[in-house]
């Protein structure tokens, strides 16, 4: 059921083989996946392909007419290029239709190693300016840049027209407050880099404490939250949590809230853009296979001009609430 | 015969934080006329609406750090996010005479094919991100506070450019398009009332159950503790790193020179200045957990100033 969106390319998320058939399914254009390591941002136990998973990956998607993109888009460690180098080798042997890197070294040696495997940037390269932007497509060959969720939809349209290469930009799922791929908070607190090991707030530091009337989260052995009985826990990601700055406690940084941008598609396309991304390759693949067909029947109407088809997306949310984020000013 | 040991380095790294005017020069000219230091940064580095009101004083800080001998270092924005961010980073790399510290890689591509430092907002992970970035003009990289020491000493082993590593002062742990000051108090970002300006070191940051951890300050986050590679300086040393920053804090950071310059020439041992660095940090904390490749809050080895933290 491939859509009908012509130019426009919904870009799906699978953290399993069976999350990829379940987006390949439900109408994605591309399927974008990580190898089981470091070299992605989404390095979780249980999650992620091996070669030959991608190999099996690439043959279903391909059969549909879907593409796949292999996210190599964590920063290298010095001393340490093999995993990467070895992931970018892989994906071009394998046939992937795109790599999406963040590191400008790893870049280069793709560019120098691979120069028909086309390079996507990574959100959390964070490039969000032209001058950035004509940067990675001048030096480093970059043909399609996933932008920053800090911009807003006007300046999205404005930098369409400064920049030679196609933008992608994120449609649902978690937000970022924090510029990407520039945040060292959570491993100030565990010693997990999400830049050089994929994983920020790691499962592996996070606790749960009952006290009776209330559940404390921890992460690295500090309360990211509280919750009272009638409340619903949440996951401690650190910039989602509450803390107390001059006496008050607030979520200082971010409410737990999902990016959701369902609503604004048309706006996203008039502002040509060219990806529409979903987040969750942490997510199962039921949450793939209900929020890519929500989008699919989305995209669609907006295609045709008609009004979005009704959805109820609230229970794929994070926290249970959605905002538009950044593409609202009243974001700031 | 190995050749004669480089020279040590310091840098003095831009203010991070909203101090008035009046008292952001003063700082700045006593630096000129009192702290062994060869590097002075100066611009803002986190929030454009706070440059128009140094900026009438820049041009004297800037003459009288240059009549003191020190080599003046301009920083950009670390986040740009719109023209007139990117015109101020324009107008300062149209200046071919000025050694600009590029904190954003659009900085980078401006800066292009001329000489100019990294700052330790870029991404600098790994050799062939620094071989790429050298061939692009840059001669000095101050590295991202996060990186542990093996991957410092990778980097070192490669010869150029020349490194920097920040040794002293709160570490930048994070930039955002929201500014966290302006939210804390409900205001936005663009009705903020500068209320940043009322935390000269940042705005501490509690957990609920009152444990200090990060600092605000306004669209930055930076962490509570301060950097203190004192105990480590010889370490780097040995491994090729000749340059080190001290990030101003609100305290008296001729005094901090002054013990890092001992402890570089060798006049002074870590163990010697325990005392004296903690007590410039006026009971806050000490971490140097990411030179470990540990929790970057941690605080290791006994002679870096302070005494560890109770429990990580």
């Amino acid at each position: 059921m491939k859509g009908t969106s012509g130019t426009l390319d919904l870009v799906c998320p699978a953290g399993t083989p069976a999350a990829l058939r379940a987006a390949v399914d439900a109408g994605a254009d591309s399927v974008y996946v990580g190898f089981r390591d470091e070299t992605n941002a989404r390095n979780f136990p249980g999650l992620n392909f091996s070669r030959a998973d991608l190999e099996d990956g690439l043959a279903y998607a391909h059969g549909h007419g879907v593409k796949v993109l292999v996210a190599i888009n964590t920063f290298p460690g010095a001393g340490n290029p093999g995993p990467w180098r070895g992931a970018v080798d892989a994906a071009a042997a394998l046939g992937a239709d795109a790599i999406i890197v963040a590191d400008i070294g790893l870049a280069d040696y793709a560019r120098r190693t691979h120069p028909g495997l086309r390079r996507h940037l990574s959100v959390q390269a964070a490039a969000s300016s032209p001058e950035a932007i004509g940067f990675y497509h001048r030096e480093l060959g970059i043909s399609r840049v996933v932008l920053p969720r800090v911009l807003t939809i006007e300046e999205i349209a404005a930098l369409n027209k400064a920049v030679p290469v196609e933008t992608e930009v994120f449609v649902f799922g978690a937000m970022s407050v924090m510029a990407e791929g520039r945040c060292s908070m959570s491993s100030y607190l565990t010693g997990k880099s999400p830049n050089t090991v994929g994983v920020c707030s790691p499962a592996s530091h996070v606790r749960y404490l009952d006290t009776g009337d209330t559940l404390l989260t921890t992460l690295g052995g500090y309360t990211i939250n509280a919750f009272s009985e009638t409340e619903s826990a949440c996951y401690p990601t650190l910039c989602k949590g509450r803390f107390v700055a001059r006496g008050k406690t607030s979520y200082l940084f971010e409410e737990p809230t999902s990016l959701n941008a369902i609503g604004i598609l048309p706006e996203l396309m008039a502002a040509g853009v060219t990806g529409l991304k979903i987040e969750g390759r942490q997510r199962g693949r039921a949450y793939v296979a209900e929020v890519v067909a929500a989008f699919r029947r989305a995209v669609d109407a907006a295609v045709r001009g008609e009004p979005a088809p009704p959805t109820d997306l609230v229970a794929m949310t994070e926290g249970g609430c959605y905002s538009a984020g950044a593409y609202r000013k009243a974001w700031y | 015969m190995a050749a004669k040991p480089r020279q040590a380095k310091l840098t003095l790294g831009p203010v991070l934080f909203n101090w008035a005017p009046g008292r952001w020069r003063d700082f700045y000219l006593r630096i000129a006329d009192e702290a062994p230091v060869e590097s002075v940064c100066v611009g803002e580095v986190v929030c454009s609406k706070r440059a128009p009101f140094f900026e009438p004083v820049l041009g004297g800080v800037i003459e009288r750090l240059e009549a003191a001998g020190k080599e003046v270092v301009h920083s950009t924005l670390a986040l740009i996010m719109n023209e007139r961010e990117m015109d101020t980073v324009r107008a300062l790399a149209a200046g071919t005479d000025l050694f600009v510290e590029a904190n954003d890689i659009a900085a980078v591509a401006l800066l292009s094919g001329r000489r100019h430092a990294i700052g330790p907002y870029v991404n600098v992970y790994n050799e062939d991100t620094l071989a790429f970035l050298a061939r692009h003009g840059a001669t000095r990289v101050s590295l991202p506070g996060e990186l542990p020491a093996q991957s410092i000493a990778a980097l070192a082993g490669a010869g150029v450019p020349e490194l920097e590593v920040q040794v002293f002062g709160r570490l930048p742990l994070a930039i955002s398009g929201r500014c966290f000051h302006a939210r804390s108090r409900g205001l936005n970002k663009d009705g903020c009332r500068y209320v940043c300006a009322e935390d000269p070191d940042g705005m501490e940051v509690e957990t609920l159950d009152g444990d200090p951890f990060l600092a605000v300050n306004g669209t930055q986050t930076l962490s509570y503790t301060w950097c203190n590679l004192a105990g480590e300086l010889a370490e780097l040393r040995a491994m090729g790193v000749h340059r080190f920053r001290l990030s101003p804090q609100d305290t008296d950071m001729v005094a901090v020179a002054r013990i890092f310059r001992d402890l570089l020439d060798g006049r002074r041992q870590p163990r010697e200045v325990r005392e004296s660095l903690a007590g410039l940090a006026g009971g806050t904390p000490f971490s140097n957990g990411f030179y470990y490749g540990v929790e970057g809050v941690a605080f290791r080895g006994p002679e870096s100033g302070a005494s560890p933290p109770a429990s990580v």
